[in-house]
């Protein structure tokens, strides 16, 4: 199975869900990322459920700030 | 570029000729030409956070001539600031960030009025503050702010540009409230307290904000200006490493706790600790 993750191609054995290909893509910290489906925004208690299929587009949208984090560390 | 007087010659009366020559360089676009110059120098612009992206962008809608620029924050200038917040001098370390940047701001262009607010933005102050200027820039560092600045933009109907960067990376995203998609379309709401690393932690490259920053002043200048397409319903990232810019199209988001037909999210809500107000404290 073929997906387009961030622009770029990714060959896969076999059907993953969302949760499993953020898994499979070395994502560490899933909640500093939003997906997006091809063009929707997931929810992510839809993480778990939604099962990918050939030819989908996937984008990992990330958490930036500016400097300081969410821990009240400053730059 | 020659000067081509024939177009200078068509700005109106209200600018003067020092600042027919001073702006020439924009009025010769025939984007801009004399009445883009006068809009400009009409236009208000709020820079939420004098750092590493507000920097750039402060320098730049100052020299372009946008008539007043708004600066608040509430910190003062730390050295390891120096690596990448160009607007503030070494002499500056210690001082209060919004003097130090309006400093700047006169000496690059005396026709800037500066308006500073000593502050962190928080839900009880920024309504106020935002009220009265056409475009926002997100130059925050933190999570909570940037959901604020979200939120209030929203409520008031003001465009703005959001950017976060990080190490190597950077994104920007424009939003015109109730029309394209806004931060929250994107991101529902702050990730849990300490999930994702300052740039204290991680590093950032000084170069970096500058980039962005300057693309969020280019992304205000066209809105003041009606010109060009905003990058609107577009996630823009940028890596340095790679020199990879990519526009991902992210559309309004049917769920969105704001700007969706099901918005719980009616007020505003500090959702988190923005900042901490004890004068030096770089917590």
């Amino acid at each position: 199975m073929k997906l387009i993750v961030n622009g770029k191609e990714v060959s896969l054995d076999s059907k993953l869900t969302v949760s499993e290909l953020l898994v499979n893509q070395h994502v560490k910290m899933p909640e500093m990322v939003s997906v997006e489906l091809n063009g929707r925004i997931l929810r992510r208690s839809e993480f778990g459920t939604t099962a990918l299929g050939d030819g989908d587009a996937v984008e990992f949208l990330y958490f930036m700030g500016g400097g300081r984090g969410t821990d009240g560390t400053t730059n | 570029m020659p000067w081509n007087s024939s177009i200078l010659w068509e700005a109106d009366v209200a600018l003067t000729e020092q600042q027919i020559e001073r702006y020439s360089r924009n009025i010769i676009l025939k984007q801009i030409g004399g009445t883009g110059q006068e809009k400009l120098l009409a236009s208000k612009v709020l820079i939420v956070g004098a750092g590493g992206l507000g920097a750039p962008a402060a320098l730049y809608l100052a020299a372009a001539g946008v008539g007043t620029i708004g600066l608040l924050d509430g910190d003062e200038v730390d050295l390891t600031n120096l690596q990448r917040q160009i607007i503030h001098h070494t002499k500056d370390v210690g001082r209060r960030k919004v003097i130090s940047a309006e400093e700047k701001i006169k000496a690059i262009n005396l026709d800037v009025k500066v308006r500073t607010y000593d502050v962190w933005a928080r839900a009880d102050n920024i309504r106020e503050i935002v009220r009265g200027y056409d475009f926002v820039i997100d130059g925050v560092d933190n999570f909570f702010a940037k959901f604020l600045i979200n939120d209030v933009c929203y409520f008031e109907r003001i465009p703005f540009s959001h950017a976060g960067i990080l190490q190597f990376e950077g994104q920007l995203l424009t939003v015109v409230p109730g029309q394209s998609a806004c931060y929250r379309c994107l991101f529902r709401s702050p990730p849990p307290t300490g999930s994702v690393p300052s740039c204290g932690q991680a590093g950032v490259l000084g170069v970096l904000p500058g980039v962005i920053g300057s693309l969020q002043a280019t992304e205000a200048i066209k809105y003041l200006l009606k010109t060009g397409e905003l990058l609107t319903d577009s996630l823009l990232t940028y890596s340095a490493l790679t020199m990879d810019f990519r526009k991902v199209r992210v559309g309004r988001n049917p769920d969105c706790p704001l700007c969706g037909p099901k918005a719980t999210i009616t007020t505003l809500v500090d959702e988190g600790q923005v900042s901490c107000n004890k004068k030096g404290c770089k917590c």
